[in-house]
């Protein structure tokens, strides 16, 4: 039975935010313009996009991250219980112990005057109200399990004197020391080069099974998406334009965003031969107002009702676990 | 740390010893001497007091006597006060003057740190437009302002404090001086802990430890007070200098026996051993929260290495 | 250059900065006018009003002092001479510290390093009782006291130019004029200088109150201006000594120092974030 089951369910989901020093509600600027998303048990999504198209604001509306000067209206629903509006205080029951969320620049998120054990183990004692000590035993136990190499004297080190890659392993421990339902990671390689990349994602996909947590994983580039989801929804200017099966989304796309993305994303298997391609264009600023379909200005199929019209988000012809915002989407 | 603390200790002494140079040539460049003005002196007698204070040496002599008196601690005699010695006259009058400046500037962190970070979180409300426009004012008006205003206000109109004068261990006595020397530095903190804890506040390892659940509590005394404080620590030293500054008045002002009164008269004196010894007292004293300020700096931000 | 100045403008004109400009005016204009308006002269003793307190309808507006001196007369003068001193001492400091600070950070390397190590030697010690040394050795007059405050102002400004001159000295154009073989001291001179200016005169304009309050100090010690010239910090000084027969000899100057200091401060914390481009 999906969505009464479903692990997250966000339902029309808009956030907006007032640039400081304005005061007038019309310079609102809005980032996420009614999204809708279901995340079952133990499943991973993927969320693509281009950087501004909305991805991030999502789930830090969903878990109450916004900064003061932004707004978020619609519904979150996360294992039955409503989030959006919630206190800090009955956030702070969710956050951290049963849906944790991981950044993108490891070096910036982790506190630079704690040690890399003290992180890990105040979210037990902080949660589960056991004993420092205890909180970093098992810290121990998790940095040895997200392998980070000689995590005794790990524990006891700062941030700045582990490498970027071990950095992230003690993200990635730190979310998950209370077990979370539900991990929801924001670029989690995009800082870390090519072959650490491939680490981290291995290391999610073991710890997901592990655990037997759901997982998002939002990121900008496809492929590494491709290499954990069951399912991806591709955002552009605030809204979802197609969400499917990764296998139809990766191989036989209905958006010609979609489309695109996959064009611009490079095969290492296979030579480039000339330029690589790539999406003409800019992404509509988060300000704008959008009349008709975002992606017409840059889409190779868009007519004229594309530019008046927004495509609603629908069934896609012939796949039907799949949903498309197109007027005239591509066939497989 | 000890080590790193000694070694620190022992380069000081140059920076002392070029400071104590450059004083006692300044003091002994002046025109005047420290008997001038008691004319009923006859010249011998002059002369006299001269040698018995070894002012008729050559300069250098008498640079290198008074060099040597103070590696042993001698700090040598009061000129104007005779029959006490510099290391007395110190020795008596400085606990009240530490006790003055340490009150304040303990009162200075206390309050501004707190209040600073509250600002910050409510940020743009009245409570925080009220607390910046306080803490400009006291930045702004100076404590030989603050103290006599004070005074006038709750000593003789309302008669609740005493104006001047002291007595060991009053609090009340001690209550209005502490108060002017306090408030100039508690508004360079509260405004410097309230930017700085801006920034801090939107840093992205707050958002992770807002991530991670932790209570508001949490997050401001473990993640964000330490970095918030880095450039309180730094202005540590010249708050002290500023309180230094204002006990000169405020001792004067208040009658407090402490040495501040000593720096001005000595230097109107020429009583040159009394105001050398008040330079390398305040400089030591100086030196040494510069050392510490290092030490904090290093406990605040572990990215500090300490290396002498 | 003009738009970055008419966007400086536009956010200075906030309430809080066009209230300190409007206070600072107002005292400027009051001290400038004042004279004109009231027939009392500053030395003037009038034996029939002797610490008489203030009336606005009397001879004496702001009333008089032990000796019969109008304080209305003296308050101005006391005000003109502190702001006075105020402005010079910055200008000595002023042009000490960007001289320094501009040349150890187009320098850069050694001569910076040493530079800086007198910076903070410097900063570290009690420098008010340099400048006591200063004023009470080597006689009471106006040039002592300018080019010894002058001379402790000079560290901070220092420091701030060549904070800036190191940021600039690496931007092309600088790199333009030494390919194109100009001397260092006229890149200095004609390209660095010009591109530092926006937050040295913000801090100017925060250094004219603390020097306002040191001198004040001073002359509160009595080491300042001397009679039978006056300026706010001698005034409080006589007041402060008559506070309980004679509380408006404290309460007016007090009054004038204070306003004038919150004014100059605020304006100067305006100024600094107005002229913060963010991209210096």
């Amino acid at each position: 039975m999906p969505g009464s089951a479903a692990t997250l369910a966000i339902d029309d989901l808009r956030v907006a935010f007032l640039p400081r020093g304005a005061r007038e509600a019309c310079r609102l600027v809005t980032a996420v313009r009614g999204v809708s998303l279901r995340v079952d048990p133990r499943e991973c999504l993927g969320l693509v996009g281009e950087s501004g198209s909305g991805k991030t604001q999502i789930f830090l509306a969903a878990l109450g991250l916004l900064p003061p000067n932004s707004a978020a209206t619609g519904r979150v629903r996360f294992q039955g219980e409503d989030l959006l509006g919630e206190t800090s205080g009955r956030l702070n029951r969710v956050r951290g112990s049963r849906a944790s969320m991981i950044f993108q620049d490891p070096m910036t998120s982790l506190t630079p005057h704690l040690k890399v054990g003290v992180q890990i183990a105040e979210s037990l004692v902080c949660h589960e109200g056991v004993s420092w000590r205890d909180a970093e035993r098992a810290a121990l136990g998790m940095l040895e399990r997200v392998s980070v190499p000689e995590a005794a004297r790990r524990m006891r080190q700062y941030p700045h004197e582990l490498s970027g890659g071990l950095r992230q392993r003690v993200t990635i421990g730190m979310s998950l020391i209370c077990k979370p339902a539900l991990l929801i990671a924001d670029e989690p390689t995009t800082a870390l080069d090519v072959t650490l990349q491939a680490q981290i994602i291995e290391l999610l996909r073991s710890m997901r099974t592990e655990i037997g947590m759901s997982l998002v994983l939002i990121s900008h580039d496809l492929a590494v998406v491709g290499q954990l989801a069951e399912r991806i929804a591709v955002m552009y200017g605030g809204r979802i334009v197609e969400c499917g099966p990764a296998r139809q989304i990766l191989h036989a796309p209905r958006h010609p965003y979609t489309a695109g993305l996959l064009e611009c994303t490079p095969d290492l298997t296979r030579p480039v031969i000339g330029r690589m391609p790539t999406l003409g264009g800019q992404p509509p600023s988060a300000g704008t107002q959008i009349e008709g379909c975002a992606f017409a200005p840059r889409c190779p199929r868009a007519a004229e009702r594309c530019r008046v019209e927004r495509p609603p988000l629908e069934t896609a012809a012939g796949c039907p676990e799949s949903t498309v915002a197109c007027h005239f989407p591509l066939t497989a | 740390m000890l080590r790193y603390f000694l070694i620190r200790l022992a380069g000081a002494i140059p920076t002392l010893f070029a400071v104590v140079t450059i004083a006692f040539f300044l003091v002994h460049a002046a025109p005047g001497g420290p008997f001038d003005q008691e004319q009923t002196l006859t010249p011998e007698i002059q002369a006299n007091l001269q040698r018995a204070y070894g002012l008729d040496q050559p300069i250098w002599t008498q640079y290198t006597r008074y060099v040597a008196g103070l590696a042993r601690g001698n700090f040598g005699p009061s000129f104007k006060y005779k029959d006490f010695s510099v290391t007395e006259l110190i020795a008596d009058g400085f606990p009240v003057t530490l006790e003055l400046g340490t009150l304040a500037m303990a009162l200075a962190l206390a309050m501004g740190v707190p209040l600073g970070t509250w600002a910050a979180l409510r940020r743009d409300s009245v409570g925080d437009h009220a607390t910046m426009a306080l803490s400009v004012a006291g930045i702004a008006v100076p404590s030989f302002v603050l103290l006599p205003f004070l005074g006038l206000v709750f000593g003789i109109r309302l008669h609740w404090l005493p104006v001047a004068g002291w007595e060991p261990l009053s609090v009340a006595h001690l209550l209005l001086p502490v108060v002017a020397l306090t408030l100039p530095p508690l508004g360079v903190i509260t405004r410097l802990t309230r930017a700085n804890m801006l920034e801090v506040l939107r840093s992205p390892y707050i958002r992770t430890a807002r991530a991670k659940g932790l209570s508001l509590r949490a997050i401001l005394l473990r993640h964000a007070l330490r970095p918030a404080l880095l450039p309180v620590a730094s202005y540590l030293a010249p708050a002290a200098a500023s309180i230094m500054t204002g006990s000169l008045v405020v001792e004067s002002i208040a009658g407090l026996p402490g040495i501040g009164r000593y720096m001005v008269q000595g230097a109107l004196n020429r009583d040159y051993t009394l105001v050398l010894g008040m330079v390398v007292i305040y400089s030591t004293l100086l030196i040494v929260l510069g050392l510490l300020v290092d030490l904090l700096y290093a406990w605040l931000d572990p990215r500090v290495r300490l290396h002498a | 250059m003009s738009v970055l100045a008419a966007e400086a403008w536009r956010r200075l004109r906030t309430g809080k900065a066009m209230g300190a400009l409007w206070v600072t005016a107002l005292i400027l204009a009051f001290t400038l006018l004042g004279p004109l308006l009231n027939p009392n002269g500053i030395e003037a003793i009038d034996w029939s009003h002797v610490a008489s307190s203030p009336s606005l309808t009397g001879a004496h507006w702001f009333g008089t002092d032990r000796l019969g001196r109008d304080l209305f007369a003296r308050t101005l003068e006391g005000t003109r001479v502190s702001l006075a001193v105020g402005l010079l001492a910055s200008a000595v400091s002023l042009v000490f510290g960007i001289g320094y600070g501009a040349v150890a950070g187009y320098a850069g390397g050694r001569t910076d390093h040493l530079m800086m190590r007198i910076i903070e030697t410097l900063s570290g010690l009690p420098l008010i009782f340099f400048v006591i040394f200063m004023t009470v050795l080597f006689g009471r007059n106006e040039y002592v006291l300018f080019g010894s405050i002058g001379a402790v102002g000079w560290l901070t400004m220092a420091r701030i130019v060549r904070g800036q001159t190191m940021s600039v000295r690496r931007r092309e154009f600088i790199e333009a004029a030494v390919v194109g073989g100009a001397r260092s001291g006229r890149i200095i001179w004609r390209h660095i200088v010009p591109n530092v200016i926006g937050p040295v005169i913000a801090y100017a304009t925060l250094t004219v109150p603390q020097i306002i309050m040191l001198e004040s100090f001073l002359s509160f010690l009595g080491l300042g201006i001397q009679e039978p010239h006056a300026s706010l910090g001698t005034l409080i000084a006589e007041g402060a000594g008559e506070m309980e027969a004679a509380p408006w000899m404290l309460l007016i100057p007090g009054a004038f120092l204070a306003a004038l200091l919150v004014a100059l401060n605020v304006l100067g914390d305006a100024l600094r974030d107005a002229l913060d481009t963010g991209d210096a």
